[in-house]
């Protein structure tokens, strides 16, 4: 039985799921460009992980092998969609700035990773607080990622404006490689350094 | 019973998609006239900003202002008011997958990439304090990168003018092509002149900032070529004669007397 405090703790940055399994890299790097968009997709991503984790958990005995991947996959979709439709009804504005990539949580690969590798062979609720804490995980690592393009692509923060724009009068001259997806591969790579010099056990042996 | 017997997986595979299904379309059922009401109220707003009736973001009651606005169905060949549509429950987007209320565009006249048209559209009057129209609001819509972008004009009554452009609808990338929904991008519109003084449209969207100063001129966005190209066709294709053409050569003779 594992300990439920390291269970909701170590994905956080002993084992984080994109720093250190890498999964999940691709929404990663598509809901980044501004802090806001990144703060829902964080909360969505809780609330299907926790759910979807604790839905297997719940039934894996009666999983057959043959079909489990299927099972996880109809159980995410389903909480996904269900996700994106409280949002158009109860976060419209938020809802239309995340457009695509709330149904894009369906092929986040820690979802269903953690479904695979935790929720079949543990119980319901250990299931839900390692779901919880890998969706904490990945929140850490893209509102890092988040903060960093909003700021140096935008010259702002959740809209404020932290350094004037050129463009405006301002000072700053924004980077516009910033506000394409490929930057977050940067950044994230630079996270993984940072965290791998501090944590040289996280290193893999080449 | 061994969980990998036939008769399992079937039961397993049935069950889980009855349970998933009722939840799915329990959520999609019961939150609709929510996802609906949200939906008309955002139509409504972004009319009212094209309009410039009110700032983007202000909190104001979007239903008592549009109680101002006059909604009109038009047959989009004659341009005379179409008989017999009631414009609260006409809804051009689905009307132009009717058979019968759209038509397929031919692809020499398809500047906007929209593939099919509906017959009639909605139009957006607003009359000022002392009755004279003062606003014309016209529904657009057009192919960016990604997605349809769907949005609002609004001219002044001598119907070269613009007075706002927005989007309320579209799938671009943000911070790219998404950026038309950027106040400051959308800033610039007001005072733009789609027209010569001969009647002939006469107006470009460019890729990035303007080469020229002018109000026959707008600026893009830097790293969204192709969406700013749909909305310098999308414009061409809705204010000439397969668009709003017949529509405003009619209000003319009209306002004209």
């Amino acid at each position: 039985m594992a300990n439920a405090k390291e269970v909701l703790t170590k994905p956080l940055v002993s084992n984080n799921p994109i720093a250190l399994q890498i999964l999940g890299i691709c929404s990663a790097l598509a809901v980044t460009s501004q802090m806001q968009t990144t703060l829902v997709m964080c909360a969505a991503v809780i609330f299907v992980l926790a759910l979807s984790n604790s839905s297997v958990a719940l039934i894996r005995k009666h999983i057959p092998g043959s079909i489990r991947i299927i099972v996880q996959m109809t159980i995410i979709a389903s909480l996904v969609i269900i996700v994106e439709q409280a949002l158009k009804a109860y976060a419209f504005d938020a809802y239309k700035k995340m457009s695509v990539f709330v149904g894009l949580i369906i092929t986040n690969c820690i979802v269903m990773g953690r479904a695979e590798a935790f929720a079949m062979k543990n119980p319901p609720l250990i299931s839900a607080l390692d779901g919880i804490g890998n969706a904490l995980g990945y929140s850490l690592v893209l509102i890092v990622v988040a903060f960093w393009r909003e700021i140096l692509g935008a010259g702002q923060l959740l809209g404020f404006e932290l350094m004037p724009v050129a463009t405006e009068g301002g000072w700053y001259v924004p980077n516009g490689l910033m506000l394409m997806p490929p930057s977050a591969f940067f950044l994230i790579g630079l996270f993984i350094w940072f965290l791998r010099t501090l944590r040289p056990d996280q290193v893999e042996e080449s | 019973m061994s969980n990998d017997r036939v008769l399992k997986i079937v039961l397993v595979a049935t069950l889980l998609c009855v349970v998933c299904s009722v939840l799915v379309s329990t959520a999609a059922v019961v939150l609709r006239p929510m996802q609906e009401k949200n939906s008309q109220l955002d139509m409504r707003r972004n009319i009212l900003e094209a309009a410039q009736l009110i700032e983007p973001g202000e909190e104001v009651d979007v239903e008592a202002l549009f109680e101002n606005i006059e909604v009109r169905v038009i047959d989009m060949n004659t341009g005379e008011e179409a008989e017999g549509i009631d414009p609260a429950e006409y809804d051009p987007r689905k009307a132009a997958k009717d058979p019968k209320l759209g038509e397929p565009v031919p692809p020499d006249e398809d500047l906007a990439e929209i593939k099919r048209r509906a017959l009639y559209q909605k139009v957006y009057l607003h009359r000022n304090e002392s009755g004279e129209l003062d606003k014309v609001i016209l529904p657009i819509h057009g192919l960016g990168l990604w997605s349809t972008l769907y949005g609002f004009i609004a001219l002044e009554p001598d119907l070269k003018t613009v007075q706002g452009l927005v989007y309320y609808d579209h799938k671009e990338t943000p911070g790219l092509g998404g950026e038309v929904d950027n106040p400051k991008w959308k800033a610039q519109w007001p005072g733009k002149v789609l027209f010569d003084d001969d009647g002939n449209y006469d107006f470009t969207v460019h890729k990035g900032p303007s080469p020229v100063q002018s109000v026959h001129d707008a600026d893009g966005v830097s790293g969204a070529t192709i969406t700013l190209r749909g909305v310098d066709s999308m414009l061409r294709y809705w204010m000439g004669e397969n668009g709003y053409g017949p529509f405003l050569d009619n209000l003319k003779k009209k306002i004209d007397g």
